[in-house]
């Protein structure tokens, strides 16, 4: 498989198989108008298989919530068409209009203009849980 | 407020102020003049909204707010937040209770005077929690070192389970958790008890054969609607209804609480014996949002002696 390699912009690889949309969702980038490049599927010495994801001249992209939807992903920043950092998303204490609750009683559902607020309840489980009602959040 | 934002010192400083208040009801009578407190119950609970209110009228302080039906015309479709706003700038505290789970924290982030959750929805109603230790306190002088057991459905009933929690910090207690099958103890409230290498538990079927070692038991409603059948509901109901024919059989210190209103599940015979603390629970209920609304306000209470910190346990 041929891909083009990026000049700047950054490397999300060991993304779990089949997820790299997903992942993309969660970091509200838009592929319409974004400069990128899926790789789905691909083989993964360490996981069997993988999705690369490579995107071209992005900035203020929230790493954090990759620890939330690919904990294994790794970062690769790049710069001049070179790999000048090596970055390991790890999980955020808080998730700030990430992650929707679903639970129907929460008071989320019906006020108008608030935030949905996660916090990380059990970092070994990676349990999240709603800021307001406790329920846990399903990734 | 919840509960887990009261540190123990907190909630035991609570306790003793609303010992304090019971005794001197005419030194706090003015507590609070000149004060307002709103009770913003967007969902009818009569019961709680009487205690904050008298708690209030008692201390010298006034009250406003809306119940139930008036809701509609009060808030006319506008955010919690936006009341809150609004409510805030006419009063000292305000007591909020709402069927949402959550709708506290929205209120306390929204507000510029503290907020006190009524009761939001299935999620909290920390001054029961409050009123169930005030009662232990007052029936026993402590709060640890009880074997506490708790009847009925575990499941769903959330006081239950604010009471374990609670307990568990202060440690010391045995818990014997006693429902059918169907009603057991949630897993979580379960790794609570697990956490705290001075507590245990036991889960049990069987009312009457562990009512002889209880020192509390808390007594909660089974509700038919929890059942998949008639047959099984009614097979169970009875195994979990404290008579006195079953109280004969506890120790004669031993406490029965029940958060109330009870439908069925304490015979009303029971009322009479001295074990029975359901509605001196009532009682401390007041008490202790009276502790906590004078408190939240800042205002204190003529001739309290505050609890030094060294008699509260490590
Ligand atoms: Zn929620």
């Amino acid at each position: 498989m041929e891909v083009t390699s990026i000049q700047d912009g950054i490397i999300i690889d060991h993304v779990p198989a089949g997820t790299a949309l997903k992942v993309l969702q969660y970091l509200k980038i838009d592929p319409s108008k974004t400069r990128l490049a899926l790789i789905m599927n691909t083989d993964s010495p360490r996981y069997g298989t993988k999705d690369i994801i490579k995107i071209e001249n992005v900035e203020g992209i929230d790493l954090d919530v990759l620890g939330l939807v690919a904990r294994q992903a790794t970062v690769d920043i790049v710069r001049g068409g070179r790999i000048v950092e090596k970055v390991q998303p790890h999980l955020p204490e808080h998730v700030v209009n990430v992650i929707t609750c679903v639970n129907p009683r929460c008071v989320t559902t019906t006020e108008r203009g608030i935030d949905q607020m996660f916090h990380l309840a059990h970092s070994e489980r990676q349990e999240y849980r709603c800021d307001y009602c406790d329920e846990e959040a399903k990734l | 407020m919840t509960l887990d934002d009261l540190s123990r010192h907190q909630i035991l400083e609570l306790l003793h102020k609303a010992a304090y208040i019971d005794a001197h009801r005419r030194e706090v009578s003015h507590t609070c003049d000149g004060r307002v407190l709103a009770t913003l119950f967007y969902e009818p609970s009569t019961r709680t909204r009487l205690s904050f209110e008298t708690a209030m009228l008692r201390l010298g302080g006034k009250v406003i707010g809306f119940a139930g039906a008036q809701l509609a015309s009060v808030t006319k479709g506008e955010s919690i937040a936006d009341t809150i706003k609004t409510v805030s700038n006419y009063v000292d505290a305000i007591a909020i209770r709402h069927p949402k789970e959550g709708a506290a924290l929205v209120a306390s982030r929204a507000a510029s005077v503290p907020v006190i959750n009524a009761g939001d929805g299935g999620h909290m109603h920390p001054t029961q929690t409050l009123a169930d230790l005030a009662t232990l306190q007052s029936r026993f002088g402590r709060i640890t070192d009880l074997t506490v057991g708790l009847c009925g459905d575990l499941t769903f009933g959330r006081t239950v389970h604010s009471l374990i929690e609670t307990l568990c910090r202060f440690g010391n207690v045995r818990f014997v958790l006693i429902s059918p099958d169907e009603l057991k103890t949630p897993q979580y409230v379960i790794d609570r008890i697990n956490a705290t290498p001075s507590c245990s538990y036991v889960e049990v079927r069987d009312l009457v054969s562990v009512i002889g070692d209880l020192d509390v038991l808390y007594m909660t409603r089974v509700q038919k609607e929890r059942f998949f059948n008639e047959d099984d509901y009614l097979r169970l109901r009875d195994t979990y209804i404290l008579d006195e024919a079953k109280l004969s059989l506890a120790q004669p210190h031993m406490a029965v609480l029940h958060p109330l209103p009870r439908v069925n599940e304490i015979a009303v015979e029971v009322d009479d014996d001295p074990r029975a603390a359901y509605f001196e629970q009532v009682k401390n209920g007041m008490l202790m949002r009276m502790a906590l609304e004078s408190s939240v306000i800042g205002d204190e209470l003529p001739g309290y002696v505050p609890l030094e910190p060294k008699e509260v346990q490590a």
